[in-house]
This record gives C-alpha cells, sequence and structure tokens, in this order.
C-alpha cells in the first residue's frame, strides 16, 4: 500500500514537473507581455513581471502604419469564419456521398481524396498562384477562401467515418417513408454528425487562423492583412523596440484558439483519436 | 461485444433483404429500366461530390500538371513561360549549392525531429496511460503546444525564447551554465527548430493514447503471469499492437516535416548562412523573391517525388512492421 503510494506521488511529482517545462514558454509569453518593455531581457527567465503593465496591450494594439489590430483581427476573422463554414458544408455534402450513396467509379474517386489529403498544399502553391493571378485575385480574399468551397479532404475523411457508425436502418426506414437522398441527407445524417461537423469546424478555424504561407503570398495591402502576417510585420526584429507590445500581441492573437479550445476540448480530442485510428 | 452482435445483425439482415429484394424487384425490371435506375444512383452520387471533384481538376490536377509544364520553363510571371526543356533540373543538380544545401538541412530536420516528436509523444501518451488521477489536466496541458504551435506568435515567441538575451540564456546564466548565441550558430541554430519542433508532440500524443487504451489488459496480465517484465511487454505488445497508428503518425509526420516552412521563415529567416534553409522556404524564395516560377516549380516536383517514394517505402515495407489484430480485420 505505502510502497504504491509512493509511487503514485513520484509519478505525479514527475509529471508535474515535466507539464511545466512543457508550457514555459507559453506562460513566459504572457508574462512577457505584462513586462515593461525595458525589462523584458532584464532577468529575461522570469515568469512574475516587474508590475502589471497592460498598457502594452494599448500601444500594441496600435498597429502600424496606422492600421490598428482591430483591423487585422477583423480581417482574419472574416477569413476564418467564411472559410471554415464553406469547407464543413461542402465536406459534410461529399462526406455523405462517399459514405452512404453507392455510384460507379466511387472508389477511385475515394482514392483521389486520400492522395489529395497527402499532397501538400505547398507543391500547388506556385501554380496556384500563377492561376489566381490570371484571374485578377491577388490582393483579394478569394484565393484564401475559395478552395475550401470544395471541400477538405481531412473533414471529408473525418466525417465519413463518422457517418459509417450511424446504422444503415435509419436511412433505409427514412426511404420506406418516401425521403430521397437529400432528404435522408440533411434530416436524417445532418443531426446525427454534428460532433464530428464540430471537430472539423474546429480544426478548420485554427488553420485558417493560423494560416501565416497563404496571406503572405497573395495579400499586399496592410489593409487587408490578418492578424498571423500583421504580427510578423509587426515583430519584425529591425524595427521592433516595443517588446512587451510584441508579445502582448502575440499573446492576444493566440487568445481565440485559447479560448475555442477551452471551450470545445472534447470534440478536438475525439476527433484526433479517431483520425488517427481508424485509417 | 454488444455492438459487434447488433452489427452482425443488421449486416445479415441487410445481406438478406437486399438478396429478397433483387430476387423479388429487380430480376424482372427491363434491362432498360435498372439502367436507368442506376444511373439515378450514379447521377446522385456524383452530385453528392460535385464539389470535390471539381476542386480536385481544378485545384490539384491542373495545377500539378501545369507546375510539372512549368518546371521545363523559363517564367517570372511577366509574358509567356519559355521552353528550355532539362535545364532547371540540370541547374538544380550540378549548379546550386544553396539547393544541396537546403536539401541536407531539409534531411537533417526532418530525420531528427520526426523521431524526436513521436518518441516523444509515445513515451508521454505510456506515461500517461498508467496514470489514473488527473490525466485530463496533464492531457490539455500537454496538448496546449500543439494547438498554439503553428502560429506566428509562437515562432516570434522562440525567436525571443532563444535569443542573445531570451529566457534560455537567462535560465543558463542563473544556473552557473555559459551561454550561447543559439540563433547566431550555425551549428545550433537548426536545434532551436527541432525542439521547436519536437514541443509540439501533443497531436501525436493523443494518437498514441487512443491506441494504448485499445489494447485489451489481459493481454499484460497473460504476460506477466507467463514471466515477461515491463520492458519485454513493450516490445511484445505495446509496440506491435500500436504499429497501425505508428505507421498512420509517421507517414503525416514525415510529410509535415518536411514541408516546414513558418518556423524557419520566422525563426531564423533560414540564416545564418543557410543553415535553416529549409527547403520550401528555399523554394518560397525562388517562387516569391526572385520570380523564378518554373525552378521553383521544378523544386516542387522533386520535392513531390521525394515524398511520393518516402510514402511508398513506408506503405511498402508495413507488411513486414506493421500489425493488424485479426479479430478487428
Amino acid at each position: 500500500m505505502k510502497k504504491t503510494k509512493t509511487k503514485k506521488t513520484l509519478q505525479h511529482t514527475f509529471m508535474i514537473i515535466f507539464t511545466l517545462i512543457m508550457i514555459y514558454p507559453l506562460v513566459w509569453m504572457v508574462s512577457s507581455s505584462l513586462k515593461e518593455s525595458s525589462s523584458v531581457f532584464v532577468d529575461a527567465h522570469s515568469l512574475i513581471p516587474d508590475g502589471w503593465h497592460f498598457e502594452n496591450y494599448l500601444t500594441g494594439w496600435k498597429g502600424f502604419a496606422g492600421i490598428t489590430f482591430s483591423t487585422f483581427f477583423i480581417n482574419s476573422a472574416i477569413i476564418s469564419v467564411v472559410a471554415t463554414v464553406g469547407s464543413i458544408i461542402s465536406s459534410t455534402f461529399i462526406a455523405y456521398g462517399f459514405a452512404r450513396v453507392k455510384f460507379a467509379g466511387k472508389s477511385v474517386w475515394f482514392i483521389c481524396m486520400m492522395l489529395t489529403m497527402m499532397l501538400p498544399f505547398e507543391m500547388v502553391m506556385i501554380p496556384q498562384y500563377i492561376m489566381f493571378n490570371k484571374f485578377g485575385w491577388i490582393d483579394t480574399y478569394l484565393p484564401l477562401i475559395l478552395p475550401t468551397f470544395f471541400g477538405i479532404p481531412f473533414f471529408i475523411f473525418l466525417i465519413m467515418q463518422f457517418i459509417r457508425t450511424i446504422p444503415t436502418e435509419l436511412d433505409e426506414a427514412a426511404k420506406i417513408d418516401g425521403c430521397n437522398s437529400f432528404q435522408i441527407f440533411y434530416r436524417i445524417i445532418v443531426p446525427l454528425i454534428v460532433p464530428a461537423m464540430m471537430t472539423s469546424a474546429i480544426f478548420s478555424f485554427y488553420w485558417r487562423w493560423d494560416d501565416f504561407m497563404g496571406p503572405l503570398i497573395y495579400l499586399s495591402t496592410p489593409e487587408k492583412y490578418p492578424v498571423s502576417l500583421a504580427l510578423k510585420l509587426f515583430s519584425d526584429p529591425n524595427s521592433v523596440t516595443n517588446w512587451g507590445a510584441m508579445f502582448a500581441m502575440s499573446t492576444l492573437s493566440i487568445l481565440p484558439i485559447f479560448v475555442i479550445f477551452f471551450v470545445f476540448q472534447r470534440y478536438i480530442v475525439d476527433g484526433i483519436s479517431t483520425s488517427g485510428l481508424k485509417s | 461485444m454488444i455492438p459487434k452482435k447488433e452489427e452482425q445483425n443488421t449486416a445479415n439482415v441487410k445481406a438478406a433483404s437486399s438478396k429478397s429484394t433483387t430476387k423479388k424487384y429487380l430480376k424482372p425490371l427491363e434491362p432498360a429500366q435498372r439502367k436507368s435506375k442506376s444511373n439515378n444512383k450514379n447521377a446522385t452520387g456524383y452530385l453528392f461530390i460535385s464539389p470535390f471533384l471539381l476542386g480536385f481538376f481544378t485545384l490539384t490536377i491542373f495545377p500539378i500538371l501545369y507546375s510539372l509544364y512549368l518546371s521545363f520553363t523559363d517564367y517570372d510571371l511577366m509574358g509567356t513561360p519559355n521552353w528550355i526543356g532539362l535545364d532547371n533540373y540540370v541547374r538544380m543538380f550540378t549548379n546550386d549549392p544553396t539547393f544541396w544545401k537546403s536539401m541536407e538541412v531539409t534531411f537533417f530536420y526532418a530525420g531528427v525531429a520526426v523521431p524526436i516528436r513521436l518518441v516523444f509523444a509515445l513515451l508521454v501518451a505510456m506515461a500517461l496511460n498508467k496514470i489514473v488521477e488527473m490525466v485530463g489536466i496533464y492531457r490539455t496541458l500537454l496538448y496546449l503546444p500543439s494547438v498554439v504551435g503553428g502560429s506566428i506568435a509562437v515562432s516570434i515567441m522562440w525567436r525571443q525564447l532563444f535569443g542573445n538575451e531570451g529566457a534560455f540564456n537567462s535560465i543558463l546564466s542563473t544556473l552557473g551554465l555559459p551561454t550561447h548565441s543559439w540563433l547566431g550558430d550555425p551549428d545550433t541554430a537548426i536545434w532551436t527548430l527541432i525542439v521547436l519542433y519536437g514541443w509540439q508532440f501533443g497531436s501525436s500524443m493523443l494518437i498514441f493514447l487512443a491506441g494504448l487504451r485499445n489494447i485489451p489488459k489481459t493481454y499484460y496480465e497473460a504476460s506477466s503471469v507467463d514471466g515477461a517484465g515491463p520492458v519485454k511487454q513493450f516490445f511484445i505488445i505495446t509496440i506491435p499492437l500500436l504499429t497501425p497508428v505508428i505507421l498512420f503518425n509517421t507517414i503525416m509526420q514525415v510529410i509535415q516535416g518536411f514541408m516546414a516552412f513558418t518556423p524557419s521563415f520566422v525563426v531564423t529567416n533560414g540564416g545564418p548562412v543557410n543553415s535553416t534553409l529549409l527547403y520550401v522556404l528555399y523554394m518560397y524564395q525562388r517562387a516569391f523573391e526572385y520570380f523564378d516560377m518554373g525552378y521553383a516549380s521544378a523544386m516542387a516536383w522533386v520535392m513531390l517525388i521525394i515524398i511520393a517514394i518516402f510514402t511508398a517505402v513506408i506503405f511498402k515495407s508495413s507488411p513486414h512492421w506493421v500489425h493488424y489484430e485479426s479479430e478487428n480485420k
């Protein structure tokens, strides 16, 4: 009895120390955002600010070139929300087709979809850029948002896995009641796969919010920048003098992600666990 | 047990019903009628996956082929692409030391960072699997770095963390250890990126944890009756049963490792002396700083082939090391 207790205490002590080391950088970022700019790098490792300098947040919010972070946050929100809504609607639609409708050539297209899932964006980035350039879409949100409306393979796959767990009797019962495929889709399936759609929506929001390369190559007017790109400019090592403000804006930029994570944690954990197992 | 049985019943019922429908209704149908029915189904199916098909052809197939064409041209976005045959590839392999440098850096980065992340994720998942209380809290906190890891904010923070006056050096000097210019030294700069990659082990950890929970406890009990210790159990039970999960993780992580861009762009911008010039960063520079679209497309194709070979090797070798439980099949 005693032995297992000491063992447990040891285990927990070890895990607590390990966890603290792992989250130290994040805590350090938040604490640095509250330090006075000139003292960020005095006893840099310290997690206790020399005072609570919330004015860093006000200074930082003013942004650069007369554009405040309000603009950048609104831009990010627009891109992330529109792209997320688009990708979830289309991915759900496509997933239903793959999971429930039998049609010729389905397995071929399914393999194509899985291959697309493994194909990194960077591989098609240059031709896509040239394409969108020809369309005159450079410096607009279209190249960032429109592609998501064709469905995201990862979400299609995730939602498909979820649809497969729904008994097909439900579909058949609905069919007997006179529903066609579309009615089965939105009356029976959609209400049952909300959790999978939520998981996908959360991931989509994260990816769009964090997306850096897309805005970097497509956007050139600072007024249109999302937070990620604006932050990069704001933190340019050659021009930053106000370190506190830089940390403050960095912290704020990941705040939406933190909030969503803590509110919807369950969906994320479930989503990742299933995506990895059922392959 | 119960759901499995139910599933089986469902399957039986389904098979039976579909058989009887075939007998009763489908057979008497005229061939033309039958055809129209399956055509109908095909139309519905294709309608549902039409967004994917549209995207697949316009945003994947066409760009890939276009990029293949561009890789044989000289194109700076002005005018029309100029066909130069294999020149880009020849220049890349014989006359561009920076290309080889970026290749070397990327292979080193992926080769070190991916195993570190996977091993780390597995060890932490195993530790979490042993603990009963507070698992939720540990899991949440340890997953946090992965949640925010892709953001620019974290890369910026990393740059300060390992900067000359950053927290890491400050910790070292408090401990009485020598400080170092981590980002300024070509030998250590890449390690700051590797540590950044390894630090975000959360997703892999969650996948491993779910995999570990799927291993029946009875296996361990039976083997310890047979006298197997924890180390032996790890190698004869845990690892073999986790191999499907390891396979999935390895493929995804290797691709992600090869494609890393943001960390090297923000933390070190490829320097010092190209010691952290990851492949995608160099490709980005070629395309969007030098507007050398043909050359950058050729680079993309080289990487595509490398990734395809890697994935094929991992898949092809998988029958030798991936263990699928027969009862799940």
